[in-house]
């Protein structure tokens, strides 16, 4: 008798927990757009698709960047450029150049080009930055911040400076934004699990043998570089099409820490920690909220606390990265081996694994009555 | 653009790059030990602003005692954070203390938040700090001298601590070698309290002097002096004092001149043109200007 058979091992249970019931979720929410959790999941979404991208670098390459707030503003403000009405740029950005005025393309192309000149970016500045090690790297990247931050505030005819981008239409809806999730998710985790992944990773445990078995490191750390930019850029620009009104403000410290934030607290180390990660952060400081506005409990009201959730946040933080510092998802890849493998979805007709869900539930309640006696 | 001109806003670059340069040894001193970024020193600064005006305003004590008593109170917070959210990373990467040193930071400028609301409150230096002289066409401040004064003192201080007694030697030894500083004999742990110690309370009087220049306080001040702070010591090659009191100077001098010889459309970089300045440091000589060139490091 087999008794090693975990429920979260087996595909049904992996099909009805990590993409039914997500999905029939998603769907509740495409119905209702104008609702609060709506925006929460979309939110979560971006957020995603930032912290995958930003885990392909810091955990899988083992440069440790926290400039990913710099691509995403590079990527907002090149895409929403693209979708805004040439009457609109006219007034906000007469700058531009003319072809830019008048451009007006489709999202999904302007999301697109705005991550390719992330990308280019990243490799322009990848040559300094890949030439500084351990956490000089990420003191560089913040520089990178800095200056795009400057660029943004006081190019006032390109960027409408500091009173920012307005009126950009949202496009960003549960649709759109997932699509991009999946197709994120999808590309990164064929990436991960390539030559080039496993490279990554050799190159992160130990540069030198990697080196002696012929893997060039300038050219995997600038690759990686950009391939991450290019995510990000394209996070930004959901989120600028989600906010609809950007400016440099919302791509300064604060966006790339909590990027960082969210994805040590998922781990990241794996892609499915982006994805744990990225939930958290969005769900937990929700929940967190009410106190900060005075919380009543029974009869008595307590003061409005600004800053409070913010205080949980970051000594939870802490307390995660003394007691477990790999995240919440350690080392697991379960989200995404469950997502992309066919035998999730084909067990459904699988007489097997039926068999293997009841042996699974079976050793749930064996456990259970082991742990009582 | 006279010589006057010039020279005057030498003397705010230099006065600058003193307040830089004793920020910049608190990170370096700690650096040098830790190979930690300790993101949370520019808001230890911050914490020790807010004290010094609750202090001042509203228990109304005179400024040397203010002062005096934030030191003490900062130097006990750094100690407090080394404790408990450094301590137990010792035998982390650096990456993850990194990490510890942001969520400090955050958790620092949000309960500046709590206490003491998001708006900007005014922060005056008393009226015979800020009293002007003119030397030949040169104007300057009483503040001007006293941020000299201090940094000198602090500069020698701190030289002789190093050099003469027996916990800056093993403060050395540390930064030289941990693993054979502590088969010496050397408590580690001692020996980092004592770094803390002496940046936090460094820090604090730096903050002093800088929220006199900004003349405002708000929660999230230190944290981009503090990142300024941190190049200047990168600049100079981290870990070695001179070096990062130097970078200071270069990093202030280059600051003001900048931004008041630049065309005014051009001013508003001059924080972007700092961390340029590092990045470009970096590129040609990795270990910093004065950095010691054995080891890997970078």
């Amino acid at each position: 008798m087999k008794t090693n058979v975990k429920l979260r091992d087996c595909n049904l249970f992996r099909l009805v927990c990590f993409i039914i019931i997500p999905l029939l979720f998603l769907v509740f929410c495409a119905l209702q757009p104008k609702s609060y959790i709506t925006g929460l999941v979309i939110t979560a979404g971006i957020y995603i698709v930032l912290c995958a991208s930003l885990n392909l670098i810091n955990g899988f390459s083992g440069m440790f960047s926290m400039g990913h707030a710099a691509f995403m503003a590079i990527g907002a403000y090149l895409s929403a450029f693209l979708t805004l009405s040439a009457n609109v740029k006219m007034n906000m950005t007469p700058g531009l150049p003319g072809w830019l005025i008048h451009a007006q393309l489709p999202f999904g192309v302007a999301l697109i080009i705005g991550g390719l000149a992330a990308a280019l970016v990243a490799v322009i500045i990848g040559f300094p930055v890949v030439r500084t090690k351990g956490h000089y790297l990420s003191v560089v990247t913040l520089a990178l911040i800095v200056v795009v931050r400057a660029v943004i505030d006081n190019q006032d005819k390109l960027t409408s400076g500091s009173r920012g981008l307005k009126g950009i239409p949202t496009k960003s809806t549960i649709l759109t934004v997932y699509i991009v999730v999946i197709i994120t998710l999808f590309l990164l985790y064929r990436i991960v699990r390539s030559d080039y992944g496993r490279g990554l990773v050799a190159m992160r445990d130990d540069p030198t043998a990697a080196q002696t078995l012929g893997i060039n490191l300038v050219k995997k750390k600038i690759s990686c570089f950009a391939i991450s930019a290019f995510f990000a850029g394209v996070g930004g620009g959901l989120w600028a099409h989600y906010l609809t009104a950007i400016s440099g403000a919302s791509f300064y410290f604060t966006k790339s820490f909590d990027i960082v934030e969210m994805s040590i607290i998922g781990g990241m180390f794996t892609l499915s920690g982006s994805i744990l990660g990225a939930l958290f952060y969005t769900v937990v400081p929700e929940f967190l909220a009410p106190l900060e506005n005075g919380l009543r409990i029974g009869g008595l009201q307590l003061p409005s606390m600004f800053g409070l959730s913010n205080i949980i946040m970051a000594l939870f933080l802490i307390f995660l990265i003394i007691f477990r510092r790999q995240g919440l998802m350690g080392r697991s890849e379960l989200l995404l081996d469950s997502w992309f493998s066919k035998d999730t979805y084909l067990a459904l007709f699988r007489k097997k694994d039926y068999a293997r869900l009841a042996e699974g539930f079976l050793n749930l309640f064996r456990r259970k009555k082991k742990a009582e006696s | 653009m006279t010589l006057s001109y010039i020279l005057t806003i030498l003397v705010s670059g230099l006065k600058l790059g003193a307040i830089y340069a004793i920020v910049a040894i608190g990170y370096s001193i700690v650096y040098g030990i830790l190979r930690l970024i300790n993101f949370a020193h520019g808001d230890i600064m911050t914490v020790g602003i807010y004290i010094i005006l609750v202090l001042m305003n509203r228990a109304g004590l005179p400024i040397y005692v203010s002062i005096l008593a934030s030191v003490a109170i900062s130097v006990f917070v750094g100690l407090l954070i080394e404790r408990l959210a450094y301590r137990p990373l010792r035998d982390a990467t650096e990456e993850t203390t990194l990490i510890s040193s942001l969520a400090v930071s955050a958790l620092l400028q949000n309960i500046l938040l709590l206490c003491f609301g998001a708006q900007r409150q005014p922060f005056m230096l008393p009226g015979f700090l800020t009293q002007g002289h003119t030397i030949g066409s040169v104007n300057f401040t009483n503040i001007n001298i006293i941020t000299f004064i201090i940094t000198a003192i602090f500069l020698v201080a701190l030289f002789l601590l190093l050099s003469k007694t027996k916990i800056g030697i093993a403060m050395r030894a540390c930064s030289e070698n941990m693993k054979a500083a502590r088969l010496m004999g050397i408590s580690v742990n001692k020996v980092v309290m004592v770094a803390f110690a002496i940046g936090s309370g460094m820090a604090v009087i730096a903050g002093f002097l800088l929220a006199g220049e900004y003349k405002t306080v708000y929660p999230s001040l230190g944290f981009v002096p503090g990142l300024k702070a941190f190049c200047a010591a990168v600049i100079g090659g981290i870990g070695s004092l001179g070096g990062a009191v130097a970078g200071a100077f270069i990093i202030g001098v280059t600051e003001i001149l900048f931004a008041g010889l630049m065309p005014t459309s051009y001013t508003a970089y001059r924080d972007a043109f700092v961390f340029l300045l590092m990045v470009v440091v970096l590129l040609f000589r990795p270990n910093g200007l004065f950095g010691s060139t054995k080891g890997e490091r970078s």
